[in-house]
């Protein structure tokens, strides 16, 4: 990579997007983010897939300011309206987050695709990594885990209905509001959203080789009514077998925590909730804010501690 | 009695158990589930586990074959 003072994040750091210096008190942020339909309704999934990529300008600490679609259709298979349901739901919470959409690019695919390229605005001395958290932060969680293991039973149409509306209403709630409750706390050490790694594998991100582990009390961790129930008749995304191989070394699982509950830990989430980590002091302070706000399923989940360092303790 | 056998070789999940369920929703004790994928595999045992019924896994070649009983 050609060296440039002004990348604040780049592809390094697996950061959730991108940050470029304009200049002393601004940079820009810039995400890109699109992948396959998750539900049958094209507009829920034109909602679902743009409140998933806003989501990193705010996993940022950022303000999301323009957008551009990125869509592929198959216009031969699918008929005109169902696009147009798609970038209508993209639209809506584009507007939702006070953000304008600038343009876009379509490509003629077999199977369809959508999601957003997103441009968003920050100080450069407030700019949120998935690294930073101190020992004794605590770890707030936004949403409730699951969406991926309803996914998969959504394709097998063995979902309840009524856990499908709670996973889309998750899916489609932008982190908007969470995030500005949180940036106006005084000081928020470190912060990312949880999306394909799943809670741990995104966890594991914040503390990788550093000097500072987590523990995370399971719990306390929010998900969805009847997740437990689709995992242990076999409603298990490929990607949470991987999640959790990949990442099991750096897990010291405690025996409080049941193998079914570690696997939610893990599930890949779409348009999942922040994950950041605050001095503890503040940390009940503003999870009382969020639920007094409507997100009600805001929770301390765990906290950054000294031992082990780039270890996560499971109970 | 015979096996019922659910072939579920190149579909992914949550094909293989959706095939699974509706095969012992049907009355079958003893079946057969072939599949190619590891995922496959385990999502299937925790369906057989989910019903208490015993389950063997053997390979044969490429595929994999889940025997399961009541």
């Amino acid at each position: 990579m050609r060296p440039d003072p002004n990348l604040i994040a780049g592809i390094e750091g697996f950061e959730d997007a991108g940050v470029y210096r304009l200049s002393d008190d601004l940079a820009i942020i810039l995400t890109l983010d699109f992948f396959t339909p998750i539900v049958d309704d094209p507009y829920l999934f034109g909602q679902i897939a743009a409140t998933n990529a806003l989501s990193d300008v705010y996993a940022m600490g950022g303000k999301p300011i323009t957008a551009m679609n990125i869509i592929c259709f198959p216009p031969k298979k699918l008929p005109m309206e169902v696009l147009n349901r798609i970038l209508q739901g993209g639209l809506d919470k584009i507007h939702e987050a006070g953000v304008t959409l600038v343009g876009g690019h379509s490509v003629e695919d077999d199977e369809p695709k959508y999601g957003l390229s997103v441009t968003g605005v920050i100080h450069p001395d407030r700019v949120l990594r998935n690294r930073g958290g101190r020992a004794g932060d605590r770890l707030i969680l936004t949403k409730a885990l699951g969406t991926g293991i309803v996914s998969t039973a959504l394709k097998g149409e063995e979902a309840d209905p009524a856990l499908v509306d709670k996973a889309v209403k998750a899916m489609t709630t932008l982190n908007r509001r969470a995030a500005e409750l949180m940036t106006q706390m005084p000081e928020i050490h470190a912060c990312t959203d949880v999306t394909g790694f799943g809670l741990l594998g995104h966890a594991c991100e914040m503390i990788e080789g550093s000097d500072v582990g987590l523990k995370i009390d399971a719990s306390a961790v929010p998900f969805f009514d009847g997740v437990r129930e689709l995992v242990e008749t076999g409603f298990v995304p490929g990607g949470l077998y991987r999640n959790k191989d990949f990442r099991m070394p750096m897990i010291d699982l405690k025996p409080t925590c049941p193998e079914w509950l570690l696997e939610i830990l893990f599930d890949p989430q779409t348009s999942g909730g922040l994950l950041f980590a605050l001095p503890a002091g503040d940390a009940e302070i503003l999870v009382k804010k969020m639920r007094d706000a409507g997100i009600g399923d805001a929770a301390v989940v765990g906290e950054v501690i000294a031992e082990p360092k780039g270890k996560i303790v499971v109970f | 009695m015979s096996a019922t056998r659910v072939d579920a070789r190149g579909l992914s999940c949550p094909q293989p158990v959706v095939l699974t369920s509706k095969a012992i929703e049907a009355g079958a004790e003893s079946l057969e589930v072939l599949v190619d994928n590891e995922v496959s595999k385990e999502n299937v045992l925790r369906l057989a586990k989910r019903h208490k019924m015993q389950t063997s896994v053997h390979e044969e070649g490429p595929d994999i074959v889940i025997e399961i009983k009541t």
